[in-house]
C-alpha cells in the first residue's frame, strides 16, 4: 500500500467511526475529522417529556463549573438551568401541542449562536465567538457593565451581585470560581472538549437525552436518530441563529 | 533672626542620629538585610523553566498561560527540556509549589508585592477552612 492510498483509507476509517457510530446520536460527541469544528448541541425533549424530575444535566454543570447556590431568585447565577416548555418556546403554537409538553421542564442554556448580540455589546472583549462556534468568556476582561445581559434573548447571562464562594457547596480545584461583580455564562465546557472530555451535561444525563454534535460534518437531520422528528430553536425570528436544537 | 543657636544645632544633631541609628545599628549588629526563606518542592528537582527566568518572568509567563488558555484555546505548555505541561495556575503552579503562603506569598511580601488578585478565582488547594 503507498502513501497516499494509506491516508485515504485511514481518513475515510476515521470519518466512518465518528459519523455512523451506532444509531443514537445521544450521550455522545459527533465529531468531523476536520479541524474546524462547528459545535451544537441538541436536546431530545422527548427525553425529559418522560423524565420531568430528572435534573442531571444542571446539577453536574454546577459541582463542575463552581456554581453558588444564593437559595434566592434574585442573585441567581446559572449556567444550564430547567424551565417550562411553555416558558421557554412561549411563541410558538402551544395551544396546539400535546397538552401534558407545556408544563415539562427543559434544559436550556446559552445558545452559542451564530450571530451573537452579547458579542457585538460587549466593550472590553470580555465576551467572543470562537471560530469553532462557541461564545468565550473571558473572565479576566470582564468588567461588569452587564450590557451582555441586556443584549442576550434568551437570559442565559448572570451577574454576580455577591461574592459567591461561601455559597458554592463543594468547590472542583480544577474550575476557578469568579468574583463579585462579573457575568458569566455557559462555556460549553469548553474546558473539558480541549481535553477531549463530553460537556458535564451531555456526560451526565443518564436517560441519553443530550449531544454535541460538530455541524460542520453535514446536516443535522443526516443522523440517524433525529432523521424524521422536528428540530426547533428558541426564538428563530430574531436573527441571533441559536445552536441549541431541541428535538421533538 | 536666630535666637538659641546653640539649641537648634543641638537638636539637629539628635535628631540626625535618630534618624541614621538603624543604618549603624544594623552595621552594628551584622544585620544586613531580613533573609527571604522560601518553602521549596521537595521532590522536584526544577521548575518549568529555569529558576532565574522564573525568579523574573513568572508574572508574564502565567499572563501567556492565561491568555493561551481562555483566549487561544491552548492547553499545554512545553517547558524546559521539552516537557510538556498542562496550564493551569492551580492545577500546575500549586501541586509543585504546595506551601503557596510559604513561597508565592512570602516573597511577594518581601519585595513589596501586591498579593495578586488571582487568588479571589482560583483556588488554593488544600488552604485551611478550605472547602477543596
Ligand atoms: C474573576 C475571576 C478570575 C480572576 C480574578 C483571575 N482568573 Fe484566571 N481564570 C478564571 C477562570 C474562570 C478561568 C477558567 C477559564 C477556562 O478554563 O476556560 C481562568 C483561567 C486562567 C488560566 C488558565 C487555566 C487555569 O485554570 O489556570 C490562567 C493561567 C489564569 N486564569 C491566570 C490568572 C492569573 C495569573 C490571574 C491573576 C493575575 C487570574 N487568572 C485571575 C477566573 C479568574
Ligand atoms: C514540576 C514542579 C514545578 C512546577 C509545575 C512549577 N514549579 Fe516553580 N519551581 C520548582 C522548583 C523545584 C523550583 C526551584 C528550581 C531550582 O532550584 O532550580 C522552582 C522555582 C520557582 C521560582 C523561583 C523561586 C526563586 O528561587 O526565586 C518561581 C518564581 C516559581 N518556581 C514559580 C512557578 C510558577 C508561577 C509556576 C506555574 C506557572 C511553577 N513555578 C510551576 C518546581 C515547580
Ligand atoms: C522570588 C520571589 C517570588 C516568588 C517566589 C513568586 N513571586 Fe510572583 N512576583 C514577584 C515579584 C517581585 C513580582 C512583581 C513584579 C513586577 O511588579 O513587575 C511578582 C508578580 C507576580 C504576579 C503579577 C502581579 C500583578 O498584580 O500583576 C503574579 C500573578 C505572580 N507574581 C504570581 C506568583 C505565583 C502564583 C507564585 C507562586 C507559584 C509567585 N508569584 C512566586 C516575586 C515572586
Amino acid at each position: 500500500m503507498d502513501r497516499r492510498k494509506f491516508i485515504k483509507i485511514t481518513g475515510i476509517t476515521l470519518a466512518g467511526v465518528t459519523l455512523g457510530m451506532g444509531d443514537s446520536l445521544f450521550g455522545k460527541v459527533y465529531a468531523s475529522p476536520q479541524n474546524v469544528k462547528r459545535w451544537a448541541m441538541v436536546i431530545d425533549i422527548g427525553v425529559c417529556l418522560k423524565n420531568p424530575e430528572c435534573r442531571d444535566c444542571v446539577d453536574a454543570c454546577v459541582l463542575t463549573h463552581n456554581i453558588p447556590d444564593f437559595n434566592n431568585r434574585k442573585d441567581e447565577v446559572k449556567w444550564i438551568w430547567k424551565a417550562r416548555y411553555g416558558d421557554v418556546f412561549h411563541d410558538s403554537a402551544l395551544e396546539l401541542t400535546k397538552e401534558r409538553l407545556p408544563s415539562i421542564p427543559i434544559p436550556v442554556l446559552c445558545n452559542h449562536c451564530e450571530n451573537p448580540p452579547c458579542v457585538k455589546v460587549c466593550p472590553t472583549k470580555a465576551t467572543w465567538k470562537r471560530e469553532d462556534g462557541i461564545v468565550m468568556m473571558d473572565y479576566h476582561r470582564c468588567i461588569g457593565c452587564r450590557y451582555c445581559m441586556a443584549a442576550c434573548p434568551y437570559g442565559a447571562r448572570s451577574f454576580n451581585w455577591r461574592e459567591p464562594r461561601p455559597y458554592i457547596k463543594k468547590i472542583n480545584p480544577d474550575y476557578p470560581t469568579r468574583t463579585k461583580g462579573v457575568v458569566e455564562k455557559c462555556s460549553l465546557c469548553e474546558e473539558r472538549i480541549a481535553l477531549n472530555k463530553l460537556p458535564a451535561c451531555v456526560e451526565a444525563c443518564k436517560h441519553k437525552g443530550m449531544a454535541l454534535v460538530d455541524t460542520s460534518a453535514g446536516r443535522l437531520d443526516s443522523y440517524p436518530s433525529i432523521k424524521d422528528r422536528h428540530i426547533i430553536a428558541r426564538k428563530t425570528h430574531l436573527g441571533t441563529k441559536p445552536r441549541v436544537y431541541y428535538v421533538l | 533672626m536666630v535666637y538659641d543657636k546653640g539649641k537648634v544645632i543641638t537638636g539637629l544633631v539628635v535628631f540626625l542620629i535618630i534618624l541614621l541609628s538603624p543604618l549603624w545599628y544594623n552595621a552594628l549588629s551584622g544585620k544586613v538585610e531580613p533573609s527571604l526563606k522560601l518553602s521549596m518542592p521537595k521532590e522536584e528537582k526544577s521548575c518549568i523553566e529555569e529558576r532565574m527566568f522564573m525568579r523574573s518572568n513568572h508574572m508574564d509567563l502565567l499572563i501567556k498561560w492565561r491568555d493561551d488558555a481562555v483566549r487561544k484555546g491552548i492547553r499545554t505548555y512545553k517547558g524546559l527540556d521539552g516537557k510538556v505541561y498542562r496550564i493551569s495556575l492551580t492545577g500546575t503552579c500549586l501541586s509543585c509549589h504546595i506551601d503557596k503562603a510559604g513561597f508565592c506569598d512570602r516573597c511577594h511580601g518581601y519585595s513589596g508585592v501586591k498579593t495578586p488578585k488571582c487568588w479571589d478565582c482560583h483556588n488554593i488547594p488544600k488552604e485551611e477552612g478550605s472547602k477543596v
